[in-house]
């Protein structure tokens, strides 16, 4: 480097001092890169050692049980799968038809205005306080735990995800094709519907799925409302287990078999959110360019 | 703005269109997603007024001093948010001292040191990262840091900074491996991926143009990032850090697993605390219905919720003033 560099540059005191100046930072910041690297790299090193260790059948084909019953994770993964899925089922048509508002309707209303602050606020609300609140709504005045509340703890927190990727899909959408779709006689709902809508699904659907991936791994705003479950569990209408809870019940535990559960149960949950997350980068984005 | 002029070029002249009855046309459509804006809308009210209203018995009972009370007793029914509060802010403030560097260091590797395909990786390897769910970063920060702490930092900074007479306060404290820090310290490798590619982002729609001349004036390239690409994105950066600090207040289970659940305040930064996430987390399961201590767990949900909206609403602003 120095040699490519003037005769000027290293004899005058002030370009010395900018030289170093230079590398000093140029250290640094690679410095705090190698150190963050290090970080994640050991996080998903102990999480695949300890993981992949635990990682049997029988983890994920038995239910939850006592220590030493050679249990699993079975009912917690099933819990997982059915709570986010109903989530999704509540989270998609509200964020649609929210996002869909926003970008038809709300261009220069207050209302609108307010709405998307609001979503924006709730997109990084601390998850635990929604957890509360579904509590207070949902789980307190009928006096007993459901899957149900849960579902709509994760459903609220799926929505402005949802919202923002729709409305900001739906802006994307050239205008020549909504007139094309009006001039046709098209009332504007079918316009939104089916073409804006339908050319904006890529996005959308990314919206959904990355809704999904946050949703999945959600711990907090499930510890009040659906509680987990030791024992299998279909009905929305009683405790439901899932798989962050059963992580969270088995981690502090001190009997072997049930941590290392935790450590699968911690691995199940990072590939399937990661393995979500790699689609949606790059799945989505060879068949948009 | 495009949109909505489009949507008032309606074919109007058709009869059909005219005739179409208000439960099968546009105007359903507007109620319908106009509704699901409502929800939206309240939701979050709902989660204010529930709060406020759970948590107004508390307020009753103890005034004003709940905020600045430091008791916390189910026996004598006695309740106070100050250590909890403590514990929050302390630890988001630890995490943000360590975040906030690193987080700026690699973004600045990641966007001009870097070359094009190893920033192309990693970048795409710490946004990868920022989705990793919580409770991974707490069970990391339980089997893998806690122990650290107890068995190599503590004691060393117990040996080399316990007499120290300034800071001796700081290093007090049995080595446990449980604390502040330790909360602190995995808080901030949660919130580090994700403050990096809020900046990475902002320092990335810099106009190329601005860079170069400041190059071609002969800048360094820490010239160009400390006198142009700062100043430029300072808004976008603060708003990144800012979000990236709302997300450590409300933080339930990277804490929980790391903090101790001690309610205590005190100077030493390796004695276990709480925070009001994880006492909620911890003593909302054994608060019997109507109690004053579920009130108080919903005053300290509402004392929390005040602070991380008041965060985001500041991140907000500074993230939207930069886009407009």
């Amino acid at each position: 480097m120095s040699k490519s560099m003037g005769q000027g540059w290293r004899k005058d005191p002030r370009a010395t001092q900018r030289l170093l100046m230079d590398r000093l930072a140029t250290g640094m910041s690679l410095t705090a890169t190698a150190i963050l690297v290090l970080a994640l790299a050991s996080i998903l090193w102990t999480l695949l050692w300890n993981g992949l260790a635990g990682l049997s059948l029988a983890a994920l084909l038995h239910p939850m049980g006592p220590p030493g019953s050679n249990g699993g994770l079975a009912n917690a993964i099933l819990g997982s799968l059915i709570q986010t899925a109903v989530a999704l089922l509540i989270a998609t048509p509200v964020g649609l038809g929210c996002g869909i508002y926003l970008s038809e309707f709300g261009t220069g209303s207050k209302f609108a205005t307010a709405v998307r602050f609001v979503s924006d606020v709730l997109l990084s609300a601390p998850s635990i306080l929604i957890g509360l609140f579904v509590y207070l709504v949902l789980v307190a005045p009928f006096g007993h735990f459901s899957g149900f509340a849960g579902s709509v703890a994760l459903a609220i927190l799926a929505v402005p995800i949802i919202v923002r990727t729709t409305e900001d899909m739906l802006r994307l959408v050239p205008v020549a094709m909504r007139e094309a779709g009006s001039a046709l006689g098209a009332a504007h709902w079918r316009v939104v519907l089916f073409l804006c809508l339908r050319s904006a699904a890529p996005g959308v659907l990314t919206g959904i799925l990355l809704a999904l991936a946050r949703v999945s791994g959600e711990t907090a705003p499930l510890l009040f409302t659906s509680l987990g479950n030791q024992n299998w569990s279909f009905s929305l209408d009683k405790p439901m287990a899932s798989l962050p809870i059963a992580i969270y019940q088995y981690a502090g535990a001190s009997y072997d078999d049930w941590v290392r559960l935790a450590w699968t149960g911690a691995l199940l949950v990072t590939l399937g959110v990661l393995g979500i997350n790699i689609i949606v980068r790059f799945g989505f984005r060879s068949k948009q360019s | 703005m495009t949109s909505a002029a489009a949507s008032r070029t309606q074919p109007a002249p058709i009869q059909e269109a005219r005739k179409t009855p208000f439960w099968k046309g546009d105007r359903l459509f507007r109620l319908l997603v106009g509704a699901c804006a409502l929800l939206v809308l309240v939701s979050l009210g709902g989660l204010v007024l529930t709060m406020a209203f759970g948590g107004s018995k508390a307020f009753g009972a103890f005034g004003p001093g709940f905020v600045f009370s430091n008791v916390w007793n189910p026996v004598t029914n006695e309740y106070g948010a100050l250590a909890p509060v403590f514990g929050t802010i302390g630890s988001t403030l630890i995490a943000i001292a360590i975040g906030v560097p690193l987080a700026f260091g690699a973004a600045f590797w990641l966007t001009n040191i870097a070359p094009p395909m190893v920033a192309g990786v990693v970048g795409t390897a710490v946004q990868l990262l920022a989705a990793v769910p919580s409770i991974i970063f707490g069970m990391w920060g339980f089997f893998v840091v806690v122990p650290f702490m107890a068995q190599h930092v503590q004691p060393f900074f117990r040996h080399h900074f316990g007499h120290v007479p300034g800071i001796r306060w700081l290093v007090h404290g049995a080595p446990f491996g449980y604390g502040l820090l330790t909360g602190g310290l995995v808080l901030a490798v949660m919130i580090t991926p994700f403050v990096t590619a809020v900046m990475r982002d902002v320092f990335a729609v810099m106009p190329p143009m601005l860079k170069e001349s400041a190059y071609g004036l002969g800048a360094t390239r820490w010239e160009v990032m400390r006198r142009v690409i700062v100043p430029w994105s300072r808004a976008g950066m603060i708003g990144g850090v800012v979000l990236g600090m709302g997300r450590a207040l409300g933080e339930t289970m990277a804490v929980t697993f790391v903090i101790g659940n001690a309610n205590t305040i005190g100077w030493s930064l390796f004695a276990p605390r709480n925070t009001v996430a994880s006492l909620v987390a911890l003593e909302f399961p054994e608060s019997a219905a109507g109690s004053l201590k579920l009130s108080s767990l919903l005053a300290l949900g509402f004392i929390l919720m005040l602070l991380s909206f008041t965060t985001l609403a500041i991140a907000r602003w500074l993230l939207r003033e930069k886009r407009a």
